[in-house]
């Protein structure tokens, strides 16, 4: 800890602005932080709260603004200057270097490992090791980045950060590529960390900021509306300040549509990429104008029930009845013809085509049908005007529809495959992981759109992890465990407890 | 039989040494996440340097081996500055690197036939450098020939195998390279310019193609035509990919192209009846057939390699 040896007794920006083209990504923002205190920032996707921290750690230079550290202006050229001032990041996307090790990827920023030009390995598995018993963060040092699950690569980051010697850690949205269980352990972790390091913890999870911060600090469209002591206010109120009026997630009515079985899952059988059986066996039905929640701790063959379904994976046994006919193996295209539509889990690699603007990605699967295009020409004008529609009708936030669609937030993208999907009219909807590191915001419009569709008459095969999402929106419940449906709950009477228990796949009747 | 593998052997190993060094140098540029396709210009001017030099020194009546020496440190520098150039329009103007680099090598085998025709022109050679046995081994029997028995630069090629693979894997360096062609929003994460590196690994792998050419025309050929390259570096871009961005790797496939070369050759002065277009073709038919059924396994290959990097470009 050489190097941050001086402690930060504060930290504060001061009328922070950052433009990129054709957006004001923060506007004119002020806070400080104390010595061992945990600030939560919130926001919507896309307030601006990842540009700001990005600026802090000298990742971007602030067209406006300054920040202060014990008073003192200082000026981050780059990361290292951060780290050099005791500052340290774990990063949204994970800054890991897949090819590499854990050890090798922890020694690329870590001055102390390389000496006249050979890098000492030693050097950091000593500084791991001191890092793992002080703050009980155990990875494999030897283990390639790419074996790590989302869980553990964190972990390295966390190590990693603290390895450069972080006094002051910034966690942006750390929880939201994580499992319930991993949540809870590191909500565990940071509190401990707490008692030496100061934090800003960054998270849409109202439930997480009201356990975790003392303080918080509210982003809306890139102005800070909101600052103050977390005990003071409710959950609810927080979200208000969020999003500037109140949300409420909408709840299912369940009205029952008596429809018939549209998509029968019949003893299915997959494999996993990794060799094993992901789906064993697996049986469920899903009526028409009914939402089948699939609730299950990720990793149970969520991801390969989905992709068996979209002809993505090959099915090894059983059948697929759509509307009556097998579809099973049949290929994606097919599959999309039939009328099925898919959110898919991966919205930045599945969903959208990151470099194509929002038009093309809109058009994505209709491109060579007559809607889009007449004698192999596009319709470039109905494509506009069907974009600029959906933009206005989903509020997709883009400077306009020739945006490349990667360089909108999380909850844009989200909402760009959902117009696509729903503007196809589908007969079918598999919906996985649909909120996941959302917003409320964006959550509530989501879950509004998927009832909507239901009450319409479509069946939708909702798979999520978070309890209160397939509480307040399945009409049945499904839970999947190690490949196969535990049980099918009526979504009147399920309760959370039953669910929870049958999800770590306890049986008990 | 044993003359037959001994002559075949005894041309292969100097046959592979251009291919070997530029090879290693397209090795430094793609681990950092470059893809240089202007390999073939930059040895083509290399070559050139190599040779012009000491061309001219011995017409002006310098006569020891110090020119050669002179020659090399010229196609090192040249091959360098040219890879930074590369950089330049690459990395600072951010071009598509494929398009950059059939430029580069149509300029630099353009500008070096070019400058060649003007300040020389016809058939010119030198002398060359001289093989410089390795007291004792080269005594050896057959092995010794095979082995001990070449120009410096030949050694010089097969020592950087394991340098490189060192550099590679131990270096802060060759840490820095490797993780800029997979991550380089990582590598930047943490404070160390992108740019940088790639700049620099681009001079590395220039400097060991201009040598490339230099040995051609140095200690293979001993003169300077235009069509002198005749698409090593291509094929040297081609092994990077044979050899799995690892030295070891690329000096195996550099070995088994050049000596199924000689092979040809071979076939074609003993007279046995095959078309000899259908031995030209044998090295590189090969080599496809290789790379066809080679572990396709990228997970450690530079994955972002071809990609400008853009801090405030978020795809
Ligand atoms: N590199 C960039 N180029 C262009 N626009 C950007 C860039 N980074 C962020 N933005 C825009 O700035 C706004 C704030 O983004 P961000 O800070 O990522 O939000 P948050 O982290 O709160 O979800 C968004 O509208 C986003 O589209
Ligand atoms: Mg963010």
């Amino acid at each position: 800890m050489e190097r941050s040896e001086g402690r930060i007794h504060s930290l504060r920006v001061e009328g922070i602005t950052k433009r990129f083209p054709g957006v004001l990504a923060c506007d004119d923002i002020s806070m400080a932080i104390g010595e061992h205190e945990i600030l939560a920032l919130v926001g919507e996707n896309g307030a601006g709260k990842t540009t700001l921290m990005n600026i802090l750690m000298g990742l971007y230079q602030p067209d406006e603004g300054s920040i202060l550290i014990n008073n003192e202006p200082v000026h981050f050229k780059s990361p290292r200057d951060a780290f050099e001032a005791g500052i340290g990041m774990v990063h949204q996307r994970y800054m890991l270097i897949p090819n590499l090790t854990v050890v090798e990827n922890i020694a690329l920023g870590m001055k102390e490992a390389h000496k006249k030009g050979v890098m000492k390995l030693g050097e950091v598995r000593r500084k791991m090791q001191e890092v793992s018993d002080n703050y009980g963060l155990h990875v494999d040092p030897e283990a390639y980045v790419w074996q790590l699950s989302v869980g553990e690569q964190q972990r390295v980051e966390l190590v990693k950060t603290l390895c450069y010697g972080a006094r002051f850690l910034i966690l942006d949205e750390p929880t939201s590529a994580l499992t319930p269980q991993e949540t809870d352990e590191l909500l565990v972790l940071l509190k401990n960390m707490s008692k030496q390091l100061s934090i800003i913890f960054i998270s849409h999870k109202l439930q997480e900021v009201k356990t975790l911060s003392h303080k918080v600090s509210v982003l809306r469209h890139g102005r800070m509306t909101f600052s103050g002591d977390t005990e003071k206010y409710t959950p609810a109120e927080l979200a208000s300040f969020m999003t500037g009026t109140k949300v409420e997630l909408p709840v299912n009515e369940r009205i029952d549509m008596k429809g018939e079985a549209v998509l029968e899952l019949k003893n299915l059988k997959a494999r996993s990429d990794r060799g094993f059986f992901a789906l064993d066996d697996l049986n469920l039905t899903v009526r028409a104008g009914e939402i089948v929640g699939l609730a299950g701790v990720s990793g149970n063959g969520q991801k390969e029930l989905a992709e068996v379904i979209n002809g993505i994976r090959r099915l090894e046994g059983g059948e697929i009845r759509f509307f009556g006919e097998n579809i099973a193996n049949l290929t994606p295209g097919k599959v999309i013809e039939k009328g099925m539509g898919y959110i898919p889990e991966d919205r930045n690699t599945e969903g959208i085509v990151p470099s194509f603007s929002i038009r093309e990605n809109i058009i994505l699967k209709d491109n060579t049908t007559g809607k889009y295009s007449k004698k192999r020409f596009l319709k470039l004008g109905t494509i506009a005007e069907v974009s600029d529609r959906l933009k206005e009708q989903f509020d997709i936030r883009c400077p306009n529809t020739t945006t490349a669609a990667g360089s909108l937030s999380g909850g844009n993208i989200q909402k760009v495959i959902l117009a696509r999907e729903i503007d196809r009219s589908p007969r079918f909807l598999v919906a996985v992981y649909p909120t996941r590191g959302l917003d409320m915001g964006a959550a509530e419009f989501i879950h509004q759109q998927l009832l909507e569709l239901r009450n319409k008459g479509i069946g939708i095969l909702l798979v999520s992890e978070e309890l209160e999402e397939i509480m307040n929106l399945s009409d049945r419940i499904g839970i999947i465990y190690k490949g196969k449906i535990m049980d099918v709950l009526d979504g009147n009477t399920a309760e959370i407890k039953t669910l929870g228990l049958l999800m770590a796949g306890v049986k008990n009747d | 039989m044993i003359d037959f593998l001994y002559s075949i052997l005894v041309l292969g190993i100097p046959f592979s040494v251009s291919l070997l060094l530029a090879s290693l140098g397209e090795m430094y540029n793609q681990r950092a996440g470059i893809f240089n396709l202007g390999c073939e210009g930059v040895m083509s001017m290399g070559a050139f340097v190599g040779f012009v030099i000491p061309y001219f020194l011995i017409r002006a009546g310098v006569e020891s081996g110090i020119i050669y020496v002179l020659g090399i440190a010229g196609s090192l520098a040249a091959g360098a500055l040219l890879g930074l150039f590369f950089g330049v329009v690459v990395i600072t103007f951010k071009a598509p690197q494929g398009i950059a680099g059939i430029g580069l090598q149509m300029f630099g085998v353009g500008v070096a036939g070019t400058l060649f025709r003007h300040f020389i022109g016809g058939i010119a050679s030198v002398p060359g450098i001289k093989p410089m046995p390795v007291p004792l081994l080269s005594k050896i029997p057959l092995v010794g020939n095979i082995f001990f028995n070449h120009s410096l630069i030949v050694y010089l090629a097969l020592i950087l195998v394991p340098v490189s693979a060192w550099v590679m894997n131990r270096s802060s360096w060759g840490l820095r390279v490797r993780a800029c062609g997979t991550a380089p929003r990582a590598v930047d994460s943490v404070g160390i310019s992108v740019d940088r590196v790639r700049y620099q690994s681009l001079a590395v792998g220039g400097a060991l193609a201009g040598l490339a050419g230099a040995y051609l025309s140095l200690c293979q050929v001993k003169m300077f035509a235009d069509t002198l390259i005749s698409g090593r570096g291509f094929i040297a871009v081609a092994l990077v990919y044979f050899g799995r961005w690892n030295p070891w790797g690329i000096l195996w496939g550099a070995l088994l192209f050049s000596v199924t070369q000689v092979l040809q050759l071979k076939i074609q002065t003993m007279g046995i009846n095959v078309p000899y277009e259908f031995a030209v073709m044998l090295p590189y038919v090969l080599v496809i057939i290789v790379l066809t059924f080679s572990n396709k396994n990228f997970q450690l290959g530079p994955s972002s390699l071809g990609k400008a990097f853009d801090r405030e470009n978020r795809l």
